[in-house]
């Protein structure tokens, strides 16, 4: 399977019926295509919606609904829109149950850097700094390695998003959780081993007796 | 509450002038406005909002004129030219976290002082700042963000100035009516007096100072 619809579609595993649940841009936005049917899920832009859709049909874009990125989506019935601080009054209030990222850098102890490289990129932190603090839940989706070097390291070097750490990190290698502050492998990828995924991790896992496979 | 042209409206926009501007990646931004503004040559600008939305896009074309001084925005990562002026200093930009930037446009409009939020603490955007702790948890003081001119893209408006807005064009535009000085509304279409029903007004008519209507 394509490592990033692989991700994607572990992460889904983590939604719950009627559960408000916030997508970045990149991977976590595949999320949503693997949502089990009849399950319902309240899908936030923040810029202001909750109830986003699908893609619109070619010639159905409508120049007033959008998603964060500016472009268009569509609405499902039930969706409401509404303004700028209500949307980050939802996310920094606690009232997302799931927020969803992509990431530069994740750490021993779940720290996440996601938001910029000194003198390279400097995108601006947007929503994500408002997210990892507010969600109830903070799920990172990413590759494990970047050109050859872990992603999750034993301190970011990079400027953090948050001080508070994230709750689970996915990759096409492993599932990553943080419960106890530490770094916990808790799945691998199907055909991929506890000692691959240790080699090609520059953090310390901590690796209980039983890893299960990540089922697909 | 006065109705006028585009050119009159943003004939009261001096040079230098800080403008909050209402738009999300160019969607819900008033762009006749922002086209006014750069025929009539308005320069040394200070933007807030938002984003600067992509090239030839809204507050993109601002940026691309050289119409700007400076830039707070939570996001630029879609126009490279705002990431260049930044870096090479002709332009400065002031990046804030896009939920602390809405509050402190809301704390303006609102009378507040400020506003206390968790994020940025334990990051660079705490830099500076005043931290205060209230039932053992950790915020920073975020101080009131105001402006001389909203410039805000309406739905429909009334002959009056209330204002509803459309789907995701809402985000910065109501907020961003409450703080600046003067309000400057774009509106897409305006009604009689009456015809939006009192429950769907979204800005109520007192705070808008100056109606036009999208060319």
């Amino acid at each position: 399977m394509d490592p990033q619809e692989l991700i994607a579609r572990r992460i889904a595993r983590e939604l719950r019926d009627g559960m408000l649940v916030n997508l970045g841009i990149g991977i976590p936005t595949l999320v949503a295509g693997h949502v089990p049917s009849g399950m319902r899920i309240f899908f936030q832009s923040e810029n202001g919606l909750i109830g986003t859709g699908p893609v619109p049909a070619d010639g159905l874009a409508q120049a007033r609904l959008t998603d964060a990125g500016g472009r268009p989506v569509t609405a499902i019935p039930g969706a409401c829109t509404f303004d700028s601080a209500t949307s980050f009054g939802l996310i920094r209030g606690g009232h997302v149950d799931v927020t969803v990222l992509g990431g530069l850098q994740v750490d021993e102890q779940g720290k996440l850097a996601n938001w910029m490289i000194p003198g390279k990129m400097v995108p601006g932190m947007g929503g994500a700094m408002d997210l990892v603090t507010g969600a109830k839940r903070v799920v990172v989706a990413m590759q494990h390695s970047a050109k050859g070097k872990s992603k999750i390291v034993k301190r970011c070097s990079l400027p953090l998003t948050s001080a508070r750490s994230v709750d689970l990190v996915v990759t096409e290698l492993a599932v990553i959780g943080f419960n106890d502050g530490r770094a916990t492998l808790l799945e691998v990828a199907p055909d991929v081993s506890v000692q691959q995924v240790l080699a090609a991790t520059e953090a310390e896992l901590v690796v209980p007796a039983q890893v299960p496979t990540m089922e697909p | 509450m006065q109705t006028t042209t585009l050119q009159q409206a943003v004939g009261h926009i001096p040079n230098g002038a800080s403008l909050m501007i209402g738009g999300f990646m160019g969607v819900g931004t008033p762009e006749g406005l922002v086209d006014e503004l750069l025929r009539q040559g308005k320069r040394e600008l200070t933007v807030i909002a938002n984003d600067t939305a992509v090239p030839g896009v809204g507050i993109g074309k601002l940026v691309s004129a050289g119409a700007v001084r400076k830039v707070i925005a939570s996001h630029i990562g879609l126009n490279p030219e705002t990431q260049q002026k930044m870096l090479a200093g002709s332009m400065e930009v002031e990046l804030v976290p896009q939920g602390t930037l809405i509050e402190r446009i809301r704390a303006a409009g609102f009378g507040l002082g400020g506003i206390l939020t968790p994020t940025g603490v334990g990051t660079v955007v705490e830099d500076g700042k005043r931290k205060l702790e209230v039932d053992g948890r950790e915020y920073l003081l975020e101080t009131a963000l105001h402006a001389d001119f909203a410039l805000v893209q309406a739905f429909v408006a009334d002959y009056l100035g209330n204002l509803t807005y459309a789907l995701t064009a809402r985000n910065f535009n109501p907020v961003i009516a409450m703080a600046g000085d003067t309000v400057i509304v774009e509106a897409e279409q305006i009604v009689p007096v009456g015809v939006i029903p009192p429950d769907h007004v979204m800005t109520p008519a007192p705070i808008v100072d100056y109606l036009t209507r999208k060319a």
